[in-house]
């Protein structure tokens, strides 16, 4: 099974410059890898460093030490060190991501928040267009909102729009940050219908899910994020 | 994608007798790429600008830009005029006061035309009917394109300035503080005009600006300077989402939350 991601001995600490120079460990030695078709779930209680774990795959956290290796273009990338430019093209054609909250921006319609990503990657914009309305229909977006920018749309409107954005490409790595958290039932499972045909697609997913309703569902494996906490290995 | 850069800045460095304007600064700019630089006022991001854009001499280091032909120029040793057509054709400086960048006296038409009949066009109907698109494309409807800039209000101005700078189709846009005097409502239009623009023509650009939520929307990249010097640089969600740099910390922690 080809393994399109490897996390590998990394550590995280935040350092509070403007409070006297604290610094906050966050997670040492994470370990881990995913493979392809599969989803994983970080587990363990609020503050134990999930979302942290995702910006550092993601590349929004900076890595203080360790490697994040991901299969890029035929090639193995270092994430930890990997230049801006690097790191944008896999964005573009590696590792999607489903963000916990919708960063509107102003005047752009959801239609094309969601389409944006398929025309980064040189999709035909009537084509992404088109995409992006099915996965907004599937969703049970109403129609009327398409045309509107997301800013105004109520918590789980917006996330069903990060969703479909994060959905519509067919990247290799998929994170998910708690995707679920603020949608009713209905919509929660046709979010586990979406992840299991990313699954069958051979997508590697990598998530967080507060709600253990659909944790039980979609996780393949669970990982314990306090195994990382940082003096763990001291103790 | 190509695989080289279009603008390689190296050890950048201007002093005003003493004081230092920007010390030391390198990176390189690539197609489709749009770089902000923030700090706060006296950092030294215009004197960078402006260094960067020939508009000012360094006192130091060297600025290579990538022609349409595929060599690498060292700016500061072509000629005057080598320049100045770069400037007008393949480069674009939307400046944060519009009347800086505008002829307020003459039409908006002409304005935009102006750039055209620098690169050698010569019909007059074929400008009239570019300027008239481009003022479209800048959302200014077609029966103002004989007024004067000076009867267009603050937001209309900076949309005529980006029109004017983008018509001759520029690989290359420096843009300084260009939503500075503006009003949110017209800021947020104009950054999304801009945003727009920018992915549509492939620009590549450099943006200074003192707002960090302009940098988040438009650019990829970006550098942060205090007192002439680069403090962090890196992917932008990255530099405002996990700052290193106590400058850095200083400047995200000082946004206020509607």
């Amino acid at each position: 099974m080809a393994t399109p991601l490897v996390v590998s001995e990394v550590c995280k600490s935040f350092t509070m410059h403007l409070q006297g120079g604290i610094r906050l460990p966050v997670v040492s030695d994470v370990s881990f890898s995913l493979s392809a078709g599969e989803c994983a779930v970080l587990g363990g209680p609020s503050g134990a460093g999930k979302s942290s774990i995702l910006k550092m795959i993601y590349g929004s956290y900076a890595i203080d030490t360790g490697q994040v290796i991901v299969s890029h273009d035929g090639n193995l990338v270092n994430l930890a060190t990997a230049d801006p430019r690097t790191v944008i093209a896999i964005r573009r054609d590696t590792i999607g991501y489903v963000s916990q909250f919708l960063r509107a921006v102003p005047r752009v319609s959801a239609r094309d928040v969601v389409a944006e990503p398929l025309i980064a990657r040189g999709e035909v914009l009537e084509t992404a267009r088109g995409r992006a309305e099915m996965l907004l229909e599937r969703l049970n977006l109403p129609e009327r909102l398409w045309d509107l920018p997301p800013a105004t749309f109520s918590g789980g409107e917006q996330q069903r729009v990060n969703i479909a954005r994060g959905f519509i490409t067919d990247h290799p790595v998929l994170l998910l940050d708690e995707p679920t958290a603020s949608l009713d039932k209905a919509n929660r499972e046709i979010v586990v219908s979406m992840i299991d045909e990313k699954k069958k697609a051979g997508v590697a997913l990598l998530g967080i899910f507060h709600d253990q309703d659909v944790r039980e569902i979609v996780a393949d494996r669970i990982i314990d994020v306090t195994d990382f906490a940082p003096g763990r290995k001291a103790a | 994608m190509t695989d080289e850069p279009l603008l390689r800045v190296r050890s950048i460095s201007k002093f005003y007798g003493n004081r230092i304007g920007c010390n030391d600064i390198s990176f390189d700019l690539w197609p489709g790429e749009v770089l902000a630089v923030v700090g706060e006022s006296g950092s030294g991001k215009t004197t960078l600008l402006n260094c960067l854009s020939t508009r000012l001499l360094p006192t130091s280091g060297t600025v290579s830009y990538r022609m349409r032909d595929g060599a690498f120029h060292d700016l500061y040793r072509m000629s005057e005029a080598e320049r100045r057509f770069l400037m007008r054709t393949d480069w674009g400086f939307v400046h944060q006061n519009p009347s800086d960048g505008l002829r307020m006296t003459v039409s908006a038409g002409a304005n935009v035309g102006e750039r055209l009949m620098a690169v050698g066009q010569r019909h007059y109907g074929d400008i009239r009917a570019t300027a008239t698109d481009w003022l479209g494309r800048v959302e200014i409807s077609s029966d103002r394109i004989d007024d004067q800039p000076r009867a267009f209000s603050g937001g209309m101005r900076q949309r005529l300035q980006i029109a004017r700078n983008l018509v001759t189709g520029p690989r290359l846009v420096f843009m300084d503080e260009p939503t500075g005097g503006l009003d949110v409502s017209v800021q947020a239009r104009l950054l999304d005009l801009l945003r727009g623009l920018v992915h549509e023509l492939g620009l590549s650009a450099i943006v200074v600006t003192h707002d960090l939520a302009v940098a988040r929307l438009l650019s990829h990249r970006m550098i942060v300077m205090k007192d002439g010097h680069v403090v962090e640089s890196g992917l932008t969600d990255r530099v405002l989402d996990d700052p290193q740099a106590p400058y850095t910390q200083l400047l995200v922690s000082s946004i206020l939350q509607v």
